[in-house]
């Protein structure tokens, strides 16, 4: 199978641009090929029609039925604990230590500039201690 | 204007029992005196009104009507307006020299100009809210607050990270390195050419000295040519020495704010360190 993450009821997606940027939403519903209709009930989005294009898709599938109203959506997420697994996917970190480094001060610029250089000092010395 | 009249006499009414009261306690003497001090009547407005105001008479027939000419008031002259009023003596009797001169000349002491311009000076025009340098407003970046560290960006000790201290009575700010740190000595740095970094030294009980003015750090410049052609070039003060007092001043601020810099990890390397840009780095994009 060349795809692995397909749109369907219960996709959790991540949005990538627009008005929710950063959030994640499930699809509740297709409204034609362009649109789904989509709740985010745990991470502040309402209840709405999204384009497909800004949607990211994720690994995380949740179950309910289609058109199924906010409740319903808000209990599968809590019960899968959508929020916590994607904390933990690489995909979430990476997002995370970009802003982090987007937000570094000077002062913090130098602090890791010199943590870098202490643990390329120590790498190096082991290497040449393997030759 | 009736009932203006009106309005005058209750005044007068109300006054003369008041006065009564205090005649009946006193003495006999007095309340003659107390009779003839009337109380002052003032009589209503002459110039009947014709429309809001517009009224019926002129100027001149108002000052007929008022018999203003009658009265004529000066205020008494002052010890100082009589000393004024001695005129300075207009001409002198200077002595000549050399027999056959007659001994003295009389001399205007004040003379007429012995050049007029062609043209009279123009009138200049109105302006307003020009001040000189002197009573301009100071204004200060909210970013930069006392122990904010800076980075300068122009000058002899540009790249460098300082110690924020104070802003001067011109505006300029008060910044030292500290000098063991980074060879950045009490100095001033202008607030436009220098980036405020968001870190900040606890400078809370530090005591500046009073002394450290503008005019303490004035540069001085020496000049008494005293009319010699030869080696007008050569002047004195072309290598600057530093002064015994720059030297105390400098520990007394220094000791302060190294004990400071110590007590956070890594600030002092940091202080030494100096800045820059590399590829990929661009200024709008740094968080300072």
């Amino acid at each position: 199978m060349v795809f692995k993450r397909f749109v369907e009821i219960g996709r959790i997606a991540f949005v990538s641009f627009g008005r929710h940027a950063g959030k994640l939403v499930a699809i509740v519903d297709v409204i034609d090929q362009n649109r789904a209709l989509v709740d985010g009930p745990c991470s502040g989005v309402r209840r709405q029609a999204m384009p497909f294009k800004c949607m990211q898709l994720t690994d995380f599938v949740l179950k309910f039925p289609h058109s199924a109203r906010q409740k319903c959506v808000r209990r599968a997420w809590e019960k899968e604990n959508i929020n916590e697994k994607w904390a933990a996917t690489r995909w979430a970190k990476k997002i995370e230590a970009r802003e982090k480094k987007a937000k570094m001060t000077d002062f913090d610029r130098y602090k890791v500039m010199k943590a870098k250089k202490m643990r390329n000092r120590i790498i190096k010395h082991e290497i040449k201690k393997l030759q | 204007m009736a009932g203006e009249k009106k309005a005058g006499e209750k005044k007068v009414g109300e006054k003369k029992p008041a006065d009564k009261k205090p005649v009946e306690k006193k003495a006999g003497q007095k309340k003659v005196r107390e009779k003839i001090k009337k109380p002052k009547k003032y009589h209503a407005s002459r110039n009947p009104v014709l429309a809001r105001g517009i009224g019926k008479y002129s100027r001149s027939a108002m000052y007929a009507r008022k018999a203003l000419y009658k009265r004529k008031y000066t205020a008494p002259e002052t010890k100082i307006e009589k000393k004024k009023k001695e005129k300075p003596r207009a001409t002198i009797i200077k002595p000549v020299g050399g027999d056959k001169n007659g001994g003295s000349r009389v001399v205007k002491v004040r003379k007429m100009p012995r050049y007029y311009p062609t043209e009279d000076v123009p009138r200049k025009l109105l302006s307003h809210g020009k001040k000189p340098f002197s009573q301009h407003k100071r204004r200060l970046r909210a970013s930069i607050t006392p122990g904010t560290v800076l980075i300068l960006l122009t000058g002899r000790h540009r790249g460098k990270r300082v110690v924020f201290l104070k802003q001067l009575g011109t505006g300029l700010l008060l910044v030292t390195g500290p000098l063991a740190v980074n060879r950045v000595p009490l100095r001033r740095a202008h607030q436009k050419f220098v980036i405020a970094t968001s870190t900040k030294v606890d400078i809370s009980g530090v005591k500046i000295p009073k002394h450290l003015t503008d005019a303490y750090f004035k540069k001085k410049k020496l000049r008494k040519p005293k009319h010699q052609e030869g080696e007008i070039f050569d002047t004195e003060k072309e290598k600057y020495e530093i002064t015994e007092q720059r030297k105390t001043d400098q520990k007394a601020v220094d000791s302060q704010i190294l004990a400071r810099i110590k007590k956070v990890p890594q600030l002092r390397g940091y202080l030494r360190s100096t800045f820059s840009l590399s590829n990929g780095v661009y200024p709008h994009k740094l968080v300072f």
